[in-house]
């Protein structure tokens, strides 16, 4: 078979990532959105427009690194020692974030509660800071050797990522700054970027986002809620798509490809299998489970 | 040295994380299947009680499940984080495995968990029951794949090896299908379903003890009361089956769950004892001449392997897996004598009136779960020294990541999770403390 499996799989598994961060992204967002909003009414609202789904949304994650695990094995265990304080720290948060959802409606002391609450707030600001600071951590390079991490603790704290970290807290559209600045790290993206024939392909992503930029503005400004929302996420996926072309084709910057990384033909052909015939279901069915919650929440609306 | 100091880090730290972890999902998968039974009974006799029941027992679920799902995401990185070399030269088999679990499980699970927490009041009563057989049917898909992945672990086979030690899948039938499988994946689900049966009857006596004539609770205690004198016979002989095929495959397990370092005939069966692997002995043992054999090779003068066989680098230590082999087991016969004792008193009436029955139900409450991690600790120490077993050493599967680094993320896995699953685990006691509420006094959807 002349199927180009390792290519097919770094598609899959961007997609599976770009998933998690477009559906937990708002998740996160409603979390660091408590910091605007104190009223429990108001709050309960929020957290049950997102309670039935944020679980599932969750599980683009863990798809995303099972199947860094499954296809690209030299590349999960290069990257996750690489940014090992960083995924601590993004796990620990997202175990509080998770609870909390669940935990809030359960505790029976106000202090209790907002404590909770709290733990909304804090554990998704801290794991989207952490997130950016593993995109940033990554894409800024990782020593390997003999395919191992070769590389000191602190290595992935840099201005660089500390920028990518603030940017995904203060909204995921942000990504597009990391997206403009990375060509500027390694003299082979710029080359992409502002060369001959890459230029071709990558020209239309910063003229989409100014486009998108302008309509975002116009719906805010006449109070419609659906066009500035579909504009950050589309803005969103443009900075993603900027980084792909950047990167491609490696999959640890500096030095390993999406090939060399990649799990033998046996392994990506088996779960590619299971994937193409089960990820149209699973979007299927979680397309269904979000239509059955579909509309705004009401206040005073849920099981507990 | 400080190459062991976080290897024994990175191992405390599985350890500590997979313990808390495995008992969420065996929660899960006993409760969920328990949920389907209970809606599937009020879909076909209208009896108020069953549904009663299923919405009582549904917030604890959901809270566990909350914990499940973030102490799992955890694990999903765990592997890369501390067992870097391992996940480079194993991915390759484990990885699809796990890639099918949340393809095939997990993301049905969180996808109709929604609608069954949620979903009452906006989806009709079919397409309800529904999204509970699906969850009920993800937690058990879950348990196929994670299994088949430790199974192979155990027992490996299916694959060949790249000259630098790189596991290349060659026949996934004979992967996911190894010869300890059929064995390990019983013996997990059976387990799932005794400790949530141990755990809802001590609910239910709990109730019986203040109302005796609770209709949901005399429920609640009946099913669970069938279910443990069903399942804990079944589990124990499933269990010895499953002892059976360790030693076939891991003699070396089976000699440290037994304590015995001299391969012999007709050896004794050790009750009690203190295994010491630097004098190879087993002090202060208490014995019962050849039963040993009998147990293990169904015969008065069968040879059962002792520690000695092999070479000390490749011995799991004995203490452990011989302590908890004792637990596990003494925990199962007691389940089977309650099960037991169900039956003689439904028999004589007095299911719902003895109180020596219920006390006995109310302690056991854990016993399930007990038995389930100290299976856990038998069956993963006993695997040591390999993380593949025979093919790849623990000291040659952890990352290059410093004692300090590995320590410091220990400690804040020890007190995050003791502060979030402890508030969890007091807010499920919080529930299941309260009395069944009927549908008409609760203001639900």
């Amino acid at each position: 078979m002349d199927l180009d499996l390792p290519l097919i799989w770094a598609g899959l598994i961007a997609f599976a990532v770009l998933a998690y961060v477009v559906l937990d992204g708002f998740d996160l967002g409603v979390g660091i959105l408590f910091a605007a909003e104190r009223g429990d009414a108001a709050r309960d609202v929020m957290v049950n427009t997102v309670a039935p789904v944020w679980d599932g949304n969750e599980t683009w994650l863990v798809l995303g690194g099972g199947g860094l695990f499954a296809t690209f094995p030299l590349a999960y265990s290069v990257v996750l020692p690489a940014l090992y304080p960083v995924i601590i720290a993004m796990l620990l948060a997202l175990v509080f974030r998770g609870v909390a959802f669940e935990f809030r409606f359960r505790a029976e002391s106000r202090a209790g509660r907002e404590a909770w609450d709290l733990a909304i707030l804090a554990g998704s600001t801290l794991a989207a800071f952490c997130q950016g600071l593993a995109l940033g951590g990554m894409v800024q390079g990782i020593k390997v050797a003999d395919r191992q991490y070769a590389g000191g603790w602190w290595d992935w704290l840099t201005g660089f990522s500390l920028l990518c970290g603030c940017a995904v807290v203060i909204g995921y559209a942000l990504i597009v700054v990391v997206s403009l600045w990375t060509p500027m790290l390694n003299p082979a993206f710029a080359a992409r970027w502002f060369g001959w024939p890459g230029i071709l392909l990558a020209s239309p992503v910063p003229l989409l986002l100014v486009v998108l930029a302008r309509l975002f503005w116009r719906g805010l400004a006449r109070r419609r809620d659906r066009a500035p929302f579909l504009c950050a996420l589309g803005w969103f996926v443009l900075g993603y798509a900027g980084l792909g072309i950047s990167l491609y084709p490696l999959i640890v910057p500096p030095s390993i490809t999406i090939r060399q990384a990649a799990a033998p033909d046996e392994s990506l052909l088996f779960l590619l299998v299971g994937a193409v015939v089960l990820l149209p279901v699973v979007l299927a069915y979680t397309g269904y489970a979000y239509w059955v919650f579909r509309g705004k929440v009401r206040a005073g609306e849920h099981y507990h | 040295m400080s190459a062991f100091d976080a290897l024994l880090l990175a191992r405390l730290q599985f350890a500590f994380t997979i313990a808390f972890h495995i008992v969420l999902p065996a929660f899960s998968i006993g409760l969920a299947s328990y949920l389907m039974v209970l809606q599937l009974l009020w879909l076909c006799t209208g009896r108020q009680v069953y549904i009663d029941l299923f919405r009582y027992w549904l917030k604890p679920f959901a809270t566990v499940f909350a914990m499940g799902v973030v102490s799992g995401l955890v694990m999903s990185y765990e592997f890369g984080l501390n067992w870097g070399r391992f996940s480079d030269k194993t991915g390759p088999v484990i990885g699809p495995l796990m890639g099918y679990e949340v393809l095939t499980a997990f993301f049905l699970e969180s996808g109709f968990l929604g609608v069954m927490l949620f979903g009452m009041g906006r989806v009709g009563r079919g397409l309800h029951f529904a999204a509970t057989c699906l969850v009920a049917v993800g937690t058990l898909t879950s348990a196929f794949w994670i299994l088949a992945a430790n199974s192979w672990m155990q027992t490996p086979q299916g694959t060949s090896l790249t000259p630098d030690g790189r596991f290349v899948p060659a026949d996934w039938a004979a992967i996911i299908f190894n010869p300890s499988f059929f064995y390990r994946l019983p013996h997990m689900v059976l387990a799932s379903y005794l400790s949530v049966a141990c755990l809802v009857g001590a609910v239910g006596a709990w109730h019986l003890r203040r109302a005796p004539a609770d209709g949901h609770a005399r429920t609640m205690f009946s099913m669970a009361m069938w279910m443990t004198a069903l399942v804990a016979p079944l589990q124990i002989a499933v269990g010895d089956l499953h002892g059976l095929n360790s030693l076939r495959y891991q003699p070396a397990k089976i000699a440290a769950a037994e304590g015995h370092y001299q391969t012999r005939a007709g050896a004794p069966l050790v009750l009690f004892g203190v295994p010491d692997d630097a004098r190879e002995r087993t002090d202060y043992a208490v014995e019962i001449p050849r039963l040993g054999s009998l147990v293990l090779t169904h015969a008065w003068n069968g040879t059962v392997p002792g520690l000695r066989q092999w070479p000390p680098a490749d011995r799991p230590p004995a203490l452990p897996v011989f302590v908890a082999f004792r637990i596990m087991v003494g925990l199962g016969l007691l389940m089977a004598a309650l099960g037991l004792a169900g039956l003689v008193m439904r028999r004589g009436g007095r299911l719902y009136r003895s109180r020596a029955l219920r006390n006995a139900a109310i302690l056991m409450a854990p016993a399930g779960f007990v038995a389930l991690l100290a299976g856990w600790v038998v069956t993963e120490v006993g695997r040591q020294p390999w993380t593949v077993y025979g093919l790849l050493r623990t000291a040659d599967s952890v990352s290059p990541v410093g004692a300090p680094g590995v320590g410091a993320s220990l400690a804040a896995f020890v007190l995050v999770y003791a502060l979030v699953f402890g508030t969890g685990l007091s807010f499920v006691f919080r529930l299941l403390r309260r009395p069944v509420q009927p549908a008409a006094a609760s203001p639900q959807e």
